[in-house]
This record gives structure tokens, sequence and C-alpha cells, in this order.
């Protein structure tokens, strides 16, 4: 697929929704950029996948939920977290094994989750959150809640067994299930085109008899009129859709990743379609935001993150004598 | 008490704790229709297809419904028919259903039980005769209870079913049949407290599952035919372990002898054993013997299903070796 140009769709965007998009994705941009910077200079213990160049997806998705719905996340889940509301301070931490983090530490940067949050865990199996997903919105059904749940995976994980079988079974009953592909093109070192039969993704949705849909990933205002239709769906009882959203990573597979499987050429191309600035070109066509605006959301951001990666160095790390907890669920712990 | 099926008593529970909490439900293949041996035959007809719910030949989703359910607000019965089904399960039991609490800092526990038909039963061949239980209990997060007769299999399941955390619940198919008698209303087995079916003074044998009944045939012909006193423990739970009732007859015998129908090799004897050797080596006066499977995939053929997989003999044979 060509690298997508120009600004991103404005149209069925207000400037109460389209902006707070904008900031969240600028979150996430600045706080991966400094990970990655971190990473590189060897203070973060375990190894990173940024969500760098993917933002709109979870900015945009994650707009139209409630606190109570439910998402799973991936491998590359800090953007997914960031959107769905945890707290970046709490989400740094986690990245150093503090006890302050999201997981006491005990989870690290594949693993993060809020379940006060819906976040129901990234997860460092590819396609582990199929199942998942699948499973929370039959709960969900069951406990008519009127909630719903997102499932982000990437392209990778579309060729795993388990993709199938939830698509299947959440079609099968209606579930209130929204199947969010990021296809960045790449599963781990490996080109999407060599691994898939079909080139479209969406055709996959024909053989689960739901709605399938590729789109522009890295336009915000698509992500988020896309996602909006799902959404609204699922929670009206209509099922489950599947939304192939091309994009890109800006970086490697993983923090330090060669990157010897593409072009240095492909790799400009797609940054040059980068969804924050496309964002950026058409918040400002429309008068919307200036230029001081948008340094105003970079300058928070900025800040936001400093304040996060304070708050995790001056954390303590977990005590070894509590190694052991939480294996297991203490009796009366979990209210009957 | 009435005197039911092993099958029945698992049914019993069920019903009693979907009746209890509305957050109950079962999910697995052909369970509307009674389920391979009866262990689901008429929960359908009184909780209807919300609750009871037929899943495609898809396990992996069935577990990992089971814990995407399981963590939000709901205690679901993962049924996966035959055990060694479970094997295209692993990920969700292992890397998902496991370690989910703990990966999470304790934000979130996944109480689902995960029940499967294990053992050997008339030339169910290879694939179909699979006791996978060390698979189980090697993994941290997992507890995994094996019971050998009807009012444990109620008793066990129902405590699996009120806790908090993913348990491993196998029924072995060769006593998915057998009667016997079964307390009604709330009766409940703690996990991790084993059960002393038969007391003696010369030697322990530890058995779970179907070996316990061979276990029971095997004490009964050492002192009737070799005048040996033998103590036998069936374990019940495998994990959380009652190694205090396990350490309290051996400091008394001095002599264990471990049998089960997994394979030898790596086999949860193996576990207990060490544990044995490590804890009580002053109090043993015999080496530890355990009986299990030869290495070899279960055959087919009776005979050679005979040959493979070790029956009462094998067990009065160990004990007449370990209290020699």
């Amino acid at each position: 697929m060509r690298p997508p140009t120009g600004p991103a769709t404005l149209a069925g965007l207000s400037p109460e929704v389209a902006l707070p998009i904008h900031a969240t994705m600028v979150r996430i941009r600045v706080f991966e950029t400094r990970v990655t910077e971190l990473f590189a200079a060897g203070k973060l213990p375990g190894f990173v996948h940024t969500y760098l160049g993917q933002e709109a997806i979870a900015a945009a998705t994650c707009r139209h939920l409630r606190d109570d719905d439910y998402i799973t996340s991936t491998h590359r889940g800090h953007g997914h977290a960031v959107a769905k509301g945890m707290p970046t301070n709490r989400l740094m931490a986690e990245l150093f094994g503090r006890e302050t983090g999201a997981n006491r530490g005990r989870g690290g940067s594949m693993h993060v989750a809020d379940f006060s949050l819906g976040m129901l865990g990234a997860n460092g199996i590819v396609g582990g959150g199929f199942g998942i997903a699948a499973g929370a919105g039959l709960s969900a059904r069951r406990r008519s809640s009127g909630q719903v749940a997102v499932c982000f995976f990437g392209d990778g994980g579309i060729n795993k067994g388990p993709f199938h079988e939830a698509l299947n079974f959440a079609s099968v009953k209606a579930l209130p299930v929204v199947f969010v592909c990021e296809n960045n093109q790449y599963a781990q070192f490996t080109a999407i085109g060599r691994t898939s039969a079909v080139e479209d993704l969406a055709v996959r949705a024909t053989g689960y008899d739901m709605p399938g849909m590729t789109l522009d990933g890295n336009d915000a205002g698509a992500v988020y009129a896309a996602v909006g239709t799902a959404v609204e769906a699922a929670r009206s009882g209509e099922g489950p859709a599947l939304l192939n959203c091309v994009t890109y990573r800006h970086s490697g597979h993983y923090v330090g990743d060669a990157e010897v499987y593409r072009d240095a050429a492909e790799v400009e191309q797609w940054r040059a379609a980068d969804p924050i600035g496309r964002l950026e070109l058409a918040l400002v066509a429309a008068g919307w935001v200036d230029a001081a605006d948008l340094e105003a959301t970079w300058e928070a951001a900025r800040a936001e993150t400093a304040a996060a990666e304070e708050f995790a160095v001056t954390s303590v790390d977990p005590d070894p004598a509590t190694a052991l907890d939480y294996v297991y669920t203490p009796a009366g712990e979990v209210a009957p | 008490m009435k005197r039911m099926s092993f099958g029945q008593a698992t049914v019993d529970a069920t019903r009693l704790a979907m009746r209890e909490d509305e957050r109950v439900i079962v999910l697995g293949e052909d369970i509307s229709w009674g389920g391979n041996f009866g262990q689901f035959r008429g929960l359908l007809e009184e909780f209807g297809p919300d609750r009871i719910i037929d899943m495609p030949i898809s396990e992996a989703l069935i577990m990992s419904a089971a814990v995407g359910a399981a963590m939000t607000g709901l205690r679901p019965v993962a049924s996966m028919s035959f055990l060694e089904f479970t094997l295209g399960a692993m990920d969700e039991i292992v890397n998902q259903a496991a370690k989910m609490r703990y990966m999470s800092g304790g934000q979130v526990s996944v109480p689902l039980v995960l029940r499967a038909s294990d053992g050997i039963l008339r030339s169910s061949a290879a694939q179909h005769s699979g006791s996978l239980e060390a698979l189980f209990t090697h993994v941290a997060g997992l507890k995994v209870v094996a019971p050998s007769n009807p009012a444990d299999a109620k008793g066990l399941l129902r405590s699996a079913m009120d806790d908090d955390d993913p348990v491993v619940y196998l029924e072995n198919k060769s006593i998915t049949a057998k009667r016997g008698p079964v307390p009604e209303g709330d009766h409940r087995v703690p996990l991790g407290s084993a059960s002393v079916v038969r007391e003696g003074t010369d030697v322990t044998l530890l058995t779970y599952s179907a070996m316990t009944l061979r276990g029971t045939d095997a004490a009964a012909t050492l002192a009737d035919e070799h005048g040996i006193s033998a103590e036998l423990i069936d374990l019940r739970s495998l994990w959380p372990l009652d190694f205090e009732t396990v350490a309290s007859s051996i400091t008394r015998t001095g002599r264990a002898v471990i049998a089960h129908e997994a394979w030898l090799t790596g086999g949860y004897g193996a576990e207990l054993s060490a544990r044995i050797s490590e804890e009580l080596f002053a109090d043993l006066r015999a080496p530890v013997v355990r009986v299990g499977a030869a290495r070899a995939p279960i055959p087919f053929s009776p005979p050679l299903e005979s040959a493979v997989v070790p029956g009462t003999d094998a067990i009065v044979e160990a004990a007449i070796r370990a209290a020699s």
C-alpha cells in the first residue's frame, strides 16, 4: 500500500472530539519517544516495543469507549494503556519495574494492565487477546451491562488460530466485540504480504459473516468514524466487526531492532504519512487550532512525560520478600 | 447419602453452585447434550443456553473466553472434554489463565475451573488416554485436583468452583460411571486435603484418581497374601498438596510407594518422591518406589495397553520391594 498523504479527515468530528484525540496522540508520541531514549540508555529492564506511528488508532478508538468498556492489547501496548486512561506515571513506573507501577512491577512493558479502566492487559503472546475479548464480550452480554470489548491486535496476530476461533464465535453469538487490526504491515520482521493469502485483511471478515473494512489507520478521523459505527453496532446487539487499520511502525519491531528487513526509503515515506502531522494539518486548516495551541499541547505532553519519568525514577523497586505475592488469591480477598 | 455415579456427582455439584451463584456459566463442546460421560446432563434444562453454552470445537477459544469472562465478573467452568484437547489451549492455560493474576500485580483473579477427562477407558488409544497432570502441577498459578470417587468428585468440584484461582479438575474416564455414596446438599472437600483411605503400618501407598481404586485392591492383596500392612492415602489434590498427611504417614511407616497412570518419567510421582527424599530422608527406611506408565504412547491393543499401564499387580510388587 502506498503511504497516504494529506490532512486527516475531520468530517463528523468536532473540536471537542478531535482535540482530545490529538492530545492523546501527542502524549503517546512524547512518552514513547522518551521510552526509546531510556531503553537505549540502558535505564529500562527487559525489552520494549513502542507504539510510535500508530497513535491515531488507539486514540481515536478509545474516544468511543466508556470507562467500563474493555480493551485487550498487545506487546505493543503502551499507546492502548494511555488512550484508555492509564496515568503515564504508573505506566512509566511499570516500565521501570517499580512497586508503584500499574502492575506493581510484576508485569512490565508487555503486560501493562489496569482492570479498573477495563484495560485487560497488554499481552506478550501474539493473538493472546482474541479469546479474552470474546470472553469479556460474553460476560458483558450475560451481565446485561451494555459494555463492549475492543480487541487490538496486529497483522501478525491475524494468522493465529485464535483469530479465526474468536471471530467465528463472536459472530455466532453476536457478541459486543470490535476487532481492530493495527496493520503496521510487518509481523515482527516479515511483511504481511508474504504470509497472508489475501492482501486485504478485511476480506477475512466475510468468512465470519461480519462487517469488514479496510481504512487509513494514520487518519484519526477515518478511524474515529469507522470505530464509531462498529462500537455502536456492537453495543446495540448487532454483533462484531473487523476493522483493518493500515498503519506503519516508525520504529523496528522492538527498540534496538536493526531493521534489515525494510528499506530506509519506505520508512521515510511512511514517516511522511505521520498520523499526528496529518491531523495537525487538518486541525489548523479547519481553524480549530493555531501553531501556539499545538505547541502548548506538545509542551504539556513533554511536561507530563518528564513528571512520569521523575515519578518512576524516584519510586522504589518491589521488596524481594514479596516475590511470591499475587500467584494465588488469598482466601477472602475477592468479594463472594 | 444417595448413591450416584462420579459423573452424576459432578452434575449435582454444578447444579448447586449454579443455583447459588448467577455468575457461574459452563462453556464446552456438546454440553447441552450432557457431555461425553453425562457429566453435564440436565443442566441445560434447568439453566438454559445462556449459562450452559455449547462451544465450537475451538479449544483455544474455549479457554481464553473463560479467562476473559473470569476476569470480567463471571465464574466460568470450561469443559475441555478429553484431556488431550487441552493441548490445543496450552497457551491460554499457561500464559493467560495461570499468569494473569501475577502479571497484573494482583489486580485481578481468574476464577475458572478447567474440567477434562483423563486416564484410560477401554482402548481409547494414544490421543484419548493421557494422564497429563504433571504438565499442570508444574505451572505456577494453577491448582490441580484429581478425585477418585463420587463423594470427592462432588466435594472437590464444589471447592474448585468456589476458588478464586484457575483449577484444573481431572475426571478419570475409567471411573466416571462408578457409583458410590454422595452426601446431599452443600458437600465440599477443601483443596489441599488428602484422605487416608486405609490405615496401615508397614508402607505408605500414595495415589490419586483411578489409581486409588487399584491401590485399594493392592492394599487388600498385600494384607491377605503377603502380610504387609499398607496405609493408602488418596492425595485428591495435587496442588495444593496436603504434604502434612503424607509426611505423618511416612514418618510412621518409613516406606513409600507412589502410583499413577501417567508416564513415570517426569511424572507427578517424581516431584513427590523428590520432596519426600528431601524432607523425610531421616525417616525413610527404604528408597521411595514409583509406579507409572511405561514410556510409550498408550496403545490401542488391549494386551498392549495392559503391558504399558500399571495395574494392581504393579503396586503390589512395588510395595513388596519397598517393604523388603
